[in-house]
């Protein structure tokens, strides 16, 4: 019965060598297959959130090849990875949707759309797998992808930004492999329940210290925390605007936060410690990645800085490790895949008909481009926090959390730093939509249908998310997060799903 | 193997035309007793590759190219990944994701072991087309560079 697991990669890597072997004969062909590959996907995560939402605390797993885990690889599907599916396939959807058009512009757009497929294969696999080195090898093929997806318009630039990213991301790569090996040759078994079960059986004392330290810096750099942040204001503007949203919106969430989280909360546990160093790096990502946004005049590099800036908020919240922190958390993380993807997307938007992207040249776009100028106004201001839109909730929460529990001056922090993320967005609107249009951009039009709708929709998400915190849809985030405070339990769910 | 101006000396040319097919048939054996002896579709793919490549490098670019383009290699390569999926989703018929839904055979016979041979192949396809892919790809932006 759970044989539609393992279809959230199939899909992906199916169409990716599909389109790679026919979409050289004809450009339709290769949009077929990606849209529909994308809309097979999205609608498979929803099925899966359906599913598990009528059954709280269940763990879906799935035996690759009929092998009984720990021996053989299984595949592991709870609340968490349920609702990040979710998530990750909508914006992935939507993202695909734009490119029909937006990608015209490039050569090769297959091998866009084949690239882009193997990124989200990998993505769907970390959030699917219960295997640690699975774990890993999905990660290298997100990873990987990514990397010629940040150069693939080969310009200087663009390519320098890429190595700078591929050398970065490969040493984050290496240490998670280093601390995977680590833990294998500690508990002989690569199951993460396994893993998690053998761990509490006999404590590892300094060596899981060592790895603990392998996998906050690995899966640190991925997530682009401060100290390791140096290649995200690169590679996130060099790519192409979906790709940027792509990597924005939900690739750091993913192979960073996703992967650290699952990590540290079900199969390490975590201590005091790790709860403490992730609440200063997450403090340090906010703060340094507000103050860095504001100065910025590229409108895609702000962004970039002001998603070190988010991500710090999420991993303050999970820092702070109590249940509302978490809750708000996640639900931070839901509200910045929305809003982040659908401003990058503006940014593309403005790109695409402007063909720049420097704030001080440009002004006035809402006259020429009123769809772009008020979707991107609703993303701003939801970013920023301002109620009743999703992004005012989430901060709250994390807010009233870290003040719950007694750290009062982060919440201030968080409070401030909100303020700041509204300076630097407003600066965004001011000198981008609002103001007199410049002599050069007289003509300029609205962007195609395809582009149009794809920002809509991401729009009415940005306003819709804040009904995650009503009654009906909050049990959603209620039983994601639940699967993280389960902490170790994690283990005992999987092997008693199996039995 | 026509003698062209390129490449390297005779003697080389001489013994590439020697060895090139055994280094060849060699893989193939490798691929193919994958699931009985140690190697398989990886070590395999990547000795078929170096036949091809050795070819590139003793006779020139055009002669290994004549033999296996881009295009082909990049179809063979597609066509591998294409069909390591589909022998994992065929294990569907026996009611899971990559289970072994072909008969095991004998244990240490040519034609056991079920779908690890197919496996093989298509890994031996995807390995070997892929890395003479990024031979030939370095070697086009390596000469790209020189002119500069």
């Amino acid at each position: 019965m759970n044989n539609f697991i393992p279809f959230f990669v199939i899909i992906p890597l199916g169409a990716a060598f599909l389109i790679s072997l026919v979409g050289k004969l004809s450009r339709r062909l290769a949009d077929f297959l990606a849209t529909s590959g994308g809309f097979g996907l999205l609608a498979l995560s929803f099925f899966t959130l359906w599913i598990l939402n009528s059954r709280a605390g269940v763990v879906l797993v799935y035996k690759v090849g009929g092998w009984v885990p720990p021996i053989g690889i299984c595949m592991a599907v709870d609340n968490l990875s349920s609702l990040m599916l979710s998530t990750v396939n909508t914006v992935s959807f939507l993202v695909l949707l734009y490119s029909l058009s937006y990608m015209e512009k490039y050569t090769d757009k297959w091998k866009f759309y084949t690239l882009f497929m193997l990124m989200l294969a990998g993505m769907n696999g970390i959030m699917v797998t219960g295997d640690l080195f699975n774990l890993f090898v999905f990660l290298e093929i997100a990873s990987i992808s990514s990397y010629a997806l940040v150069a693939f318009g080969t310009e200087a630039e663009e390519l320098e930004a890429s190595f700078k990213y591929a050398v970065m991301g490969s040493l984050a790569s290496s240490f998670v492999l280093l601390g995977i090996a680590l833990l294998y040759s500690y508990t002989s078994t690569l199951n993460m329940a396994d893993i998690g079960r053998t761990l509490a059986a006999h404590p590892a004392g300094l060596l899981l210290n060592f790895v603990a330290v392998l996998f906050l810096a690995g899966f640190g750099l991925k997530a682009a925390l401060v100290p390791f942040h140096a290649w995200l204001p690169d590679a996130h503007p060099s790519a192409p605007a979906p790709i940027s949203a792509m990597l924005s919106g939900v690739f750091i969430k993913v192979l960073g936060v996703y992967a650290l989280s699952r990590v540290f909360f079900n199969i390490l546990g975590v201590s005091q410690g790790v709860l403490f160093i992730l609440l200063i790096l997450g403090t340090v990502s906010m703060v340094a990645g507000a103050f860095l946004a504001i100065g910025q005049s590229d409108i895609k590099r702000m962004f970039a800085y002001s998603s070190v800036s988010q991500i710090g908020y999420i991993i303050l919240a999970f820092g702070i490790g109590s249940p509302l922190a978490i809750f708000g958390g996640l639900f931070h993380l839901i509200n910045h895949a929305f809003f982040k993807s659908l401003l990058f997307l503006n940014s593309g938007a403005i790109e695409y008909s402007a063909e720049s992207r420097d704030l001080k040249k440009l002004g006035g776009l809402k006259e020429g481009m009123p769809f772009t100028a008020a979707t991107g106004i609703v993303g701003s201001l939801a970013i920023s926090g301002l109620p009743p839109l999703g992004g005012f909730f989430s901060k709250l929460i994390i807010i009233l959390a870290a003040v719950q529990a007694g750290y009062l001056w982060l919440g201030l922090a968080a409070a401030l730093v909100s303020i700041l993320t509204l300076a630097y967005y407003l600066k965004f609107i001011g000198f981008a939509f609002l103001g007199k249009l410049p002599e050069g951009l007289a003509k300029i039009k609205e962007v195609p249908l395809a582009m149009r709708l794809a920002m809509l929709i991401l729009a009415v998400a940005c306003l819709a998310s804040g009904l995650l915190v009503a009654p009906l849809f909050k049990s959603l985030l209620q039983s994601a997060s639940d699967c993280l405070l389960l902490g170790t339990g994690y283990a005992e769910r999987v092997f008693s799903a199996i039995r | 193997m026509k003698e062209t101006r390129q490449g390297m000396t005779i003697i080389v040319k001489t013994i590439t035309r020697l060895t090139v097919g055994l280094i060849f048939l060699y893989g193939i054996y490798i691929v193919l007793h994958g699931h009985l002896t140690p190697g398989g579709g990886f070590a395999g793919g990547v000795i078929m590759a170096l036949a091809f490549i050795h070819l590139m490098i003793a006779f020139g670019k055009e002669t290994a190219l004549k033999k296996l383009s881009q295009a082909k290699a990049a179809f063979l390569e597609n066509l591998g990944a294409l069909m390591f999926l589909s022998v994992a989703a065929l294990g569907f018929s026996g009611g899971y994701f990559f289970y072994n839904f072909i008969k095991k055979g004998m244990p240490f016979h040519l034609l056991s072991a079920g779908i690890i041979p197919l496996c093989n192949i298509a890994i031996c396809l995807k390995v070997g087309a892929g890395l003479f892919s990024i031979f030939v790809t370095l070697l086009i932006l390596n000469n790209t560079g020189r002119k500069k």
